[in-house]
């Protein structure tokens, strides 16, 4: 509905607004031109799965081997897909934290699993409670797959509240899906990764990529790593069905990890203003959302217009063009919020900002002309 | 310098148009504190003005040119390049002026109405000067970048209005 309207200004996009820097875009042009065209290996670039694993070491302290426990994949999305088909047996529960990325219950039923959803809220955060969690384990339960930060309510989970999830895991003998896209958007304080508590490196197949960190989402490349077990097994899946990864975007992925520091820095500050600037404007004209931590989104509620979430988004598209995301396309529970993303700059934010406190404005005076006549 | 001048001055030297008020948002103080910031920074000149950068080629009023001199000086005992590149910043169709390392001292960029006229300039006011031992003289013939804008930016945004 939204891609034919003109003059309109998208905070819908669950991507970056920098293209791939252009070191990053060199090298693999670079690489193009040296001819390298080919297959590579199933599991990716030797060099690859090396910058992989010391990137993980320097930013995790993470100690995997480059060899047997890191498979590349055309993005996260080839990863969450056939992590899930790998480990589930049919009727397997998988508990999925929501509001999440919109794939994960659909994966999970396509792998014969039963998705089982933990709603959580805007109170805390929308952060995975403890209680929430064991309240729903059952004897099937064996999976549990969240993203922290969070797509699309820009949550984060530090150190304790992770290890209080990871002692649940750890009663109940789960395996956690732990999807990190947006680890290096953390505006908080430092990722911690799942897999670095203690005891959950066994437990964990992390997932990361590309996509977010190093504006990289047209190039697909993400990856997973896990025990050998689980990586064999997702690389037989991934070499019937995929063959390999891009070359291209393999290519480039190496260069992100030898030399992208400094860009992912840069596009990380201007992030953190105008998710300084997006929050407040939003807060201010009523629309109350929490401070979100990570990733590159804000996650408003708009229930104070007595508008779902859907009738929200369409009204706001027709009246001012300004594309959001009705929040329940991320989960039941996200119904009464809607997602803007701050990857966008700050003039469009601020336009977009001034478009929709206009229209919040014009809907409260029907609301007003409406009450007086009834 | 703390941190938060920093990033005040990094959000300005992008865009000074920013507005106090967007500023204070932005960087999470009050707008009073940017304001104060600001004076300070002024003063100490650190910013030292705020220019707006033009493509002229696309006006009517495109027949300026623009030359970068490669000048040869002889520095002077106790003040090196500094008076002669003083001197030389003085005037006015002078743009800008650095001291380089390599073959040759001091690049100046100018700008003036015409070829003939630069050229004279360097040839009467340039050359002309005690200490200057040689010049050489490059004419720009289009500006691709500058202050790290590109002129003809062919990077649209090419993302789908929603994606998840
Ligand atoms: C939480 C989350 N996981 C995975 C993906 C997919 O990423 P990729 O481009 O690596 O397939 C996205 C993209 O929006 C996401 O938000």
């Amino acid at each position: 509905m939204a891609s034919g309207i003109k003059g309109i200004i998208s905070l819908g996009v669950g991507e970056s607004d920098f293209v791939t820097p252009w070191h990053i875009r060199e090298a693999s042009v670079y690489s193009l031109e040296r001819g390298h065209t080919n297959y590579t290996p199933n599991s990716g670039l030797p060099e690859l799965r090396q910058q992989i694993c010391r990137y993980l070491h320097k930013k995790f302290g993470l100690e995997y081997d480059y060899s047997q426990e890191i498979l590349i994949t055309v993005g996260v999305s080839e990863a969450i897909d056939i992590a899930l088909r790998c480990v589930l047996e049919p009727g397997d529960e998988v508990i999925i934290p929501e509001p999440c990325f919109v794939s994960y219950k659909p994966c999970t039923l396509m792998a014969g699993g039963a998705p089982k959803t933990v709603s959580t809220q805007e109170a805390n955060h929308f952060k995975l409670m403890p209680e929430d969690l064991e309240e729903a384990i059952t004897d099937k339960s064996k999976v549990l797959l969240m993203s922290y930060p969070n797509n699309p309510t820009g949550a984060v989970m530090n150190r304790e509240e992770l290890e209080a999830v990871a002692r649940i895991v750890e009663k109940h003998d789960l395996l956690v899906i732990s999807d990190e896209i947006y680890s290096e958007l953390n505006y908080n304080g430092d990722h911690v990764s799942f897999s670095s508590l203690p005891g959950m490196k066994e437990r964990t197949v992390l997932l990361n990529g590309f996509s977010k960190s190093f504006a990289m989402t047209g190039w697909r490349v993400g990856y997973a790593a896990a025990s050998e077990d689980i990586i064999s097994a997702m690389l037989k899946v991934h070499q019937y069905t995929i063959m390999c990864a891009p070359v291209m975007g393999q290519m480039a992925a190496i260069e992100a990890l030898k030399n992208g520091e400094e860009e992912v820095k840069r596009m990380k500050a201007h992030y953190d203003q105008r998710r300084n600037l997006i929050a407040n404007g939003l807060n201010q004209m009523g629309l109350s959302c929490f401070e979100p931590k990570g990733a590159f989104y804000v996650f408003p509620s708009i229930k104070s217009t007595g508008m779902n979430s859907l009738n929200f988004c369409e009204e706001l598209l027709k009246e001012e063009k300004v594309a959001v995301v009705p929040g329940d396309a991320f989960g039941q529970c996200g119904e009464g919020y809607v997602r803007c993303s701050y990857a966008a700059s700050m003039e469009q934010i601020t336009e977009a900002l001034n478009r929709m406190e206009r229209f919040l404005q014009r809907q409260q005076k029907q609301k007003k002309i409406f009450a007086l006549n009834n | 310098m703390d941190d938060m001048k920093i990033k005040l001055l990094q959000a300005l030297e992008q865009n000074h148009k920013i507005s106090i008020k967007t500023l204070a948002t932005m960087l999470k103080i009050s707008e009073k504190e940017i304001k104060e910031m600001i004076e300070e920074l002024e003063e100490a000149k650190i910013i030292l003005g705020y220019v707006t950068l033009i493509d002229w080629e696309k006006t009517d009023n495109n027949d300026n040119v623009t030359a970068i001199i490669d000048v040869k000086v002889t520095p002077q005992r106790d003040v090196g390049f500094d008076t002669i590149a003083q001197r030389i910043c003085r005037f006015p169709e002078v743009k800008s002026v650095y001291l380089m390392s390599g073959s040759y001292d001091l690049s100046v960029m100018i700008e003036g109405t015409s070829m003939k006229k630069v050229a004279f300039f360097v040839a009467e006011k340039l050359a002309s000067l005690e200490n200057v031992q040689s010049t050489a003289t490059h004419f720009v013939l289009k500006k691709y970048k500058q202050d790290g804008i590109v002129f003809e930016e062919d990077e649209n945004d090419h993302r789908l209005v929603i994606s998840p």
